[in-house]
């Protein structure tokens, strides 16, 4: 790792105000992804800023239509909530199978998102669900927040404050792991809504990072169950392609996740 | 059998240190001005070195020095060696280039190191690292068997045209040519026995210092046997005189074959304390281990099967390259030789076997022995042979290999191993009860109905062990002796120590030799103490590896404990005026038998030290030495069931049971045997479903952490079902076979047998991740 | 460089750090406390795992100037002197352990799955939840046992608390 100087703010306009005085500042929250890389040397940031113990970050709220989870939040937390599990289990769920435990005590909602990795969970149910990341200075839709791999629409020095999910008639989340990283090879979050839509994201599946699947959510928009995707088939154009997994392999995760995860879904 | 004796389950006397904290692995050392290293390593896998500029680097903050390949050469340390010469079938020597600790001209594999920097921390050796400039030449790279075998391919060695090493075989060719001509059968396979990365959970470190005063060196080091690193330090790397060398193996976590080679970073630690006049710590990091711990396995092999109308084998004929990565490593010459060719006739009576070995160079690790080496290779040939035999020929698997077992020891195979001792039928048996082998057919029909694919897999492997004979393995072209010595110090006090060559990493010698002690003299393991990995208290040893520690290593033991007992008895005798044939050891007393006479054991040591009293003529003290050198290999064997079910949507396997029957004649502590056979199916288990090294075309990793070279974890094993059966080998006194390699034996075939039953073909390579079964069922 | 503050295993320390140093580092450079291992670059292995105000995290993957005025626990911080926790105990007991490079990570993992589960753990979860920490020697079979095993001990000696 790089000598870098590290930064514990107490709130979210100190934290900004120090990113801007860095020279090549990152804002650090779990960490899980960024010491890593900061470890191989991949990112050599001046400054640290460490947002994870800002108390107006942390924690989880009902809303009127669903539910808040604040940046900072850990996966762990939001896994063991009961007002997650109670509004959306399919989403404490997801959390649940992030990393492994150690990872999940330190990890974070926000950390995840702005990092945005192709093969990460959250995004998927960030877009299937067609939840409202908010940050220092705005709300972004979901459809407007993923720009691909490692690509996000937030600005430079922008923070990340909470995530707005709502709660939708089903929802269901089913991955399947990469033998070796344990992210997800391909994991699809299935979504109906209360007026019938049906939103479909997969993650770990396409060159472009987290995609909607519109072909299946046209068969589930028709007949919300499995048994409706028997006969369609994903392309696997775009797809990623590795020494775990055909891009064909990948198109046919992509089916049967989202088989699984309205089966689950119920 | 004692509490504490042979046989007895012993909880280990070394965990307590481990579950506290307390170990001390070699990266634990800290030692008064010690500076750290980190080295500058390739990042192309064949490339001409054109300069090295260490300009900016050498005054960055904290550097002590920064050295390079050239500095190496010029200081006429030797370049790595390769222990076993294997001839060619032209009669030819094997084709060795030169591989020097750092290259100063080519570098031929990603990773291999041309330079170091040696600086206060390891972050500041770091930071100067990147402050060296290496310019590079880039050549084109063979990457694997195929791109290095063909016409044009680019030329590793000048040593070795077309990149092979040697070309060898082994068995009588025009008879197994005859038998497969009048064979009513043949089945025949191609097999890619895919390379893994050993992955001990401690990576490799050193540390060198050099004491200028006395002009001796230490080197702390992660070996499974260093007095074998002592010996190549010395007598052929030229960095130390023997006498001026200590090597000291500490606690070691883990090393499965990668800690028995000496790598270039011991030896640049060691050089370069003098050097730079400090001592110089590396500790390698998991990349590292990836790109530089020799790899294991690698081969690519054609086998096929002769049967006659009675479905008994008559014949194998094995054709096999096999990838020694970039250079030659200390033992990779042996590996797919005579450690794999002499295996082929696996459980089997075939009476003709014939096998080509052409082992080439590539731009990729070395690869070297690792868990199993070269035995597991040969079962995974014999077994899908027999299993794919039984499908073809409709028969069911268990009942063609039953009929093929051999029967009658001792047997002479075809391949040099003379089975001493073994009943294949009984392990076969346990196993398939274990299993309810006979339900099977029911239960599929059962998983079918639900829509799953569930498939049933056998595998008996053979493994020779105990490696040595010295005289054996010399006429075969090894380097080295094999044989394993011992010490054993009764001190005045009556506690012991046992001194012995044979290294523990894992393997819980410190429990088991102290078991050997507790049976013989009757005292408690708490009064006796282990010494190991050190060359300065252990006088020689060849150390610990291919399942030898037990056979050989506890065999020495054993010899030196006769020697001591020989003279407590005559002392025991002397001062009990009795005669020394009515003298008996039990419970750490020398009894007079048929009388209540007795001295204990502290009374007798206390006399052969004070010798006051001793009978005429003998010397003084307690303590004897043994080297033993066995007559022939051990032959543990087995028969492992594997059970399972197969996702046809994800290609999934699950396990539904897993059973072992493994023949290791006398186990000395039941528990610690059953945890070997654990690991060492995980980690066959790991080679069949999970692991595997892959490069790219032009010679880059592609699993070069765990992000991508799928390490077996808790979720991925089922718990195993283990059984015994029992013959003793007849060949060392304690009828002890070994252990250590079996489950990385024969696992892998099981799995395959398992999965190929399952899919209802054989179109599936190791290691079957879900992607390959998914493409195996759907095309 | 700052100075870290922070409680480890009952005592407060303090130590002078340049701020890339992780938490690992700053206990086996800084405090000698060398238990605690490094197995891989990537945040995978587990044989780093401490506790870090109760929870087990990965000791390699987070800044020691995170961890400051955090409660930090090694392994050599969970015995009552000569008494071992009941953790420890299971794994000798149950030989699972080998190498004993990954056991302190496992050890420290285990403890934190058992009191997030208490004792209704099966193997299946266990087995799930030792996703973070690999071992290469046992196969996991033993430390399925450990943990299981336990599990127990743990239930009865917080019962005698």
């Amino acid at each position: 790792m790089y000598e870098t100087t590290y930064h514990r703010p107490s709130s979210v306009d100190e934290a900004v105000a120090l990113f801007g005085k860095g020279k090549e500042a990152k804002f650090l929250a779990g960490g899980q992804t960024l010491l890593p890389v900061m470890k191989q040397r991949l990112a050599a940031p001046s400054d640290v800023i460490d947002v994870a113990r800002i108390k107006e970050l942390i924690g989880i709220e009902p809303t009127g239509d669903g539910i808040m989870i604040k940046a900072a939040t850990t996966h762990y937390d939001v896994a063991t909530s009961g007002t997650v599990q109670k509004a959306i289990p399919a989403l404490a769920y997801l959390a649940s199978l992030i990393g492994d435990p150690a990872v999940r005590y330190r990890g974070t909602i926000g950390g995840s998102l702005a990092n945005n990795d192709p093969a990460a969970d959250y995004p998927a149910a960030v877009l299937a669900l067609g939840a409202t990341v908010k940050t220092n200075k705005r709300s972004i839709s979901a459809d407007d927040f993923f720009k691909g791999l490692f690509s996000t629409a937030l600005d430079d020095g922008e923070i990340i404050t909470a995530v707005s999910f709502p709660v939708q008639a089903k929802a269901g989340y089913s991955k399947f792991n990469n033998p070796a990283s344990r992210f997800a090879l391909t994991g699809v979050f299935v979504a109906r809504t209360p007026a019938g839509d049906v939103r479909v994201a997969a993650t770990g599946a396409s060159q472009n990072g987290v995609m909607r699947v519109p072909v299946i959510e046209a068969a589930l928009k028709a007949n919300w169950s499995a048994g409706a995707l028997d006969s369609i088939k994903v392309s696997d154009s775009g797809m990623l392609a590795d020494i775990h997994g055909s891009a064909a392999y990948r198109a046919n995760l992509v089916k049967v996740m989202a088989q699984r995860a309205v089966t689950a879904a119920g | 059998m004692g509490v504490e004796g042979i046989g007895a389950s012993v909880v280990r006397k070394e965990d307590r240190r481990f579950i506290t904290g307390k170990g001390r692995y070699v990266d634990d050392i800290k030692i008064v001005g010690l500076t750290h290293a980190h080295f500058i390593r390739s990042p192309h896998a064949h490339a001409k070195v054109k300069s090295i500029d260490i300009s900016a680097a050498k005054d960055m903050p904290g550097v002590v020095g920064v050295l390079t390949g050239q500095q190496i050469v010029d200081d006429k340390v030797g370049n790595l060696i390769c222990g076993w010469a294997i001839t060619s079938k032209d009669g030819t020597g094997m084709k060795m280039g030169a591989w020097p600790a750092m290259a100063p001209e080519t570098v031929r594999f990603v990773g291999q190191a041309v330079a170091v920097v040696i600086a206060e921390t390891k972050n500041q050796a770091k930071d100067a690292a990147e402050a060296v400039v290496v310019n590079y030449e880039e050549l084109p790279a063979a990457a694997d068997i195929r791109a290095a075998i063909k016409q044009g391919a680019p030329q590793l060695h000048p040593e070795a045209p077309g990149n092979v090493i040697y070309d060898w075989t082994i068995g009588e060719e025009a008879a197994t040519e005859a038998a497969f001509k009048a064979a009513a059968n043949v089945v025949s396979l191609d097999i890619t026995n895919n390379r893994l990365v050993p992955n001990a959970m401690e990576p490799r470190a050193a540390i060198g210092e050099y004491n200028e005063a006395e002009e001796h060196f230490t080197l702390y080091t992660t070996s499974q046997n260093p007095h074998v690193a002592r010996l190549v330090l010395s007598a052929f790397y030229n960095i130390a005189p023997e006498h001026k060398l200590r090597v000291v193996a500490p606690d070691v976590g883990g090393g499965f074959g990668s800690k028995i080679f000496i790598y270039p970073e011991e030896m640049v630690a060691l050089w370069a304390s003098k050097k730079v006049g400090r001592p110089v710590k590396w500790t390698g990091d998991r990349t590292e281990a990836f790109l530089t711990d020799a790899h294991g396995r690698d081969h690519l092999t054609n086998a096929e099967l002769a049967l006659d109308a009675n479905n008994k084998i008559t014949g194998l004929r094995v054709k096999t390259y096999a990838n020694l990565g970039a250079y030659m490593s200390l033992f990779s010459s042996s590996v797919p030789t005579y450690l794999y060719a002499t295996l082929l006739s696996g459980q089997y009576n075939i009476p003709n076997i014939f096998a080509e070995v052409i082992s080439v160079y590539t731009n990729t690790t070395p690869v070297d022995a690792y868990r199993g080496a070269g035995r597991p290779e040969a079962s995974f040939v014999v077994e899908r042979l027999l299993e794919t035999a039984a499908r073809q020929l409709k028969v069911d698997p268990a009942e063609l290999r039953r009929k093929n077992f051999i029967t009658q020891f001792p047997h002479q195979t075809p391949v040099i191993m003379a089975y001493d001792v073994g009943d294949f039928g009984a392990s076969l048996d346990s196993a398939m009860k274990a299993i309810d082998y006979a339900g099977f057919p029911a239960r599929k029909a059962k998983a079918k109905s639900e829509g799953k694919l569930r498939g049933i897999g056998l595998s008996c492997y053979i493994e020779a062990c105990g490696i040595a004979p010295s005289k054996a393995v010399g006429s075969l072209g090894a380097g080295v002796g094999l044989w394993e010595s011992a010490e054993v110090r009764v001190n005045p006090v009556g506690t012991i120590e046992v001194l012995t060559g044979s290294h523990s990493h894992g393997q819980g010698h410190e429990t088991t030799f102290c078991q050997l002690i507790a049976e013989r003299l009757g005292v408690p393991i708490s009064q006796v103490q282990i010494v190991h990995g050190d060359t300065d208290k252990v006088q020689f040893g060849m150390g610990t590896y291919g399942s030898r520690s037990a056979a050989v290593g506890l065999t020495a033991i054993l010899k030196a404990m006769e020697k001591v007992e020989a003279k407590a008895k005559k002392i025991a005798a002397h001062a009990l005026e009795a005669s020394e044939s009515d003298i008996v050891i039990e419970n750490g007393e020398f009894k007079v038998t048929g009388t209540d006479k007795s001295i204990a054991l502290p009374m007798v040591a206390l006399a052969a030290y004070t010798a006051h009293n001793l009978p005429d003529g003998m010397e003084p003290g307690l303590k004897e030495g043994a080297f033993y050198d066995p007559t022939n290999f051990t032959f543990p064997a087995g028969a492992y069931i594997c059970e399972l079910e197969v996702d046809a949507a994800t290609g999934k396997t699950s396990f539904v049971n897993f059973v072992a029957a493994d023949d290791f004649g006398r186990l000395i502590n039941p528990m610690i045997v059953e945890g070997q056979v654990h690991g060492g199916l995980a980690q066959g288990i790991g080679q069949a479903l999970l692991e595997g090294a892959a490069y790219d075309s032009s010679g880059q990793l592609l699993t070069a952490s765990f992000m991508d070279y799928a390490m077996p974890r808790a979720d991925d094993l089922p718990s195993f079902k283990l059984n015994h059966t029992t013959t003793l080998c007849p060949g060392n006194p304690l009828g002890v076979k070994g252990c250590g390699e079996a489950g990385a034996i024969g696992a892998s075939a099981a799995v395959i047998n398992a999965i190929t039953d399952a899919i209802g073909n054989n179109k599936i390579e190791m290691p079957a991740t879900p992607d390959r079964v998914w493409h195996a069922i759907h095309g | 460089m700052s100075t870290i503050k922070l409680t480890v295993n009952g005592k407060a320390v303090s130590a002078d750090v340049e701020d890339r140093t992780l938490l690992v580092h700053l206990l086996r450079e800084n405090l000698n406390l060398t238990g605690t291992h490094v197995g891989c670059d990537t945040s995978q292995c587990g044989a780093c795992v401490v506790h870090i105000d109760g929870r087990a995290v990965k000791s390699c993957t987070v800044l020691a100037g995170q961890a400051a005025g955090s409660n930090v626990t090694t392994i050599e911080g969970i015995s009552k002197g000569d008494e071992l926790h009941p953790m420890q105990a299971a794994f000798r007991d149950n030989h699972g352990l080998q190498c004993g490079y990954c056991t302190p990570g496992m050890i420290m993992s285990s403890i934190d799955i058992v009191n997030r589960h208490g004792g209704k753990l099966d193997e299946e979860t266990v087995r799930q939840e030792l996703e973070g920490n690999i071992c290469r020697c046992t196969g996991y079979h033993n430390i399925v046992k450990a943990v299981l095993d336990a599990a127990g001990r743990m239930k009865v000696s917080q019962a005698a608390e």
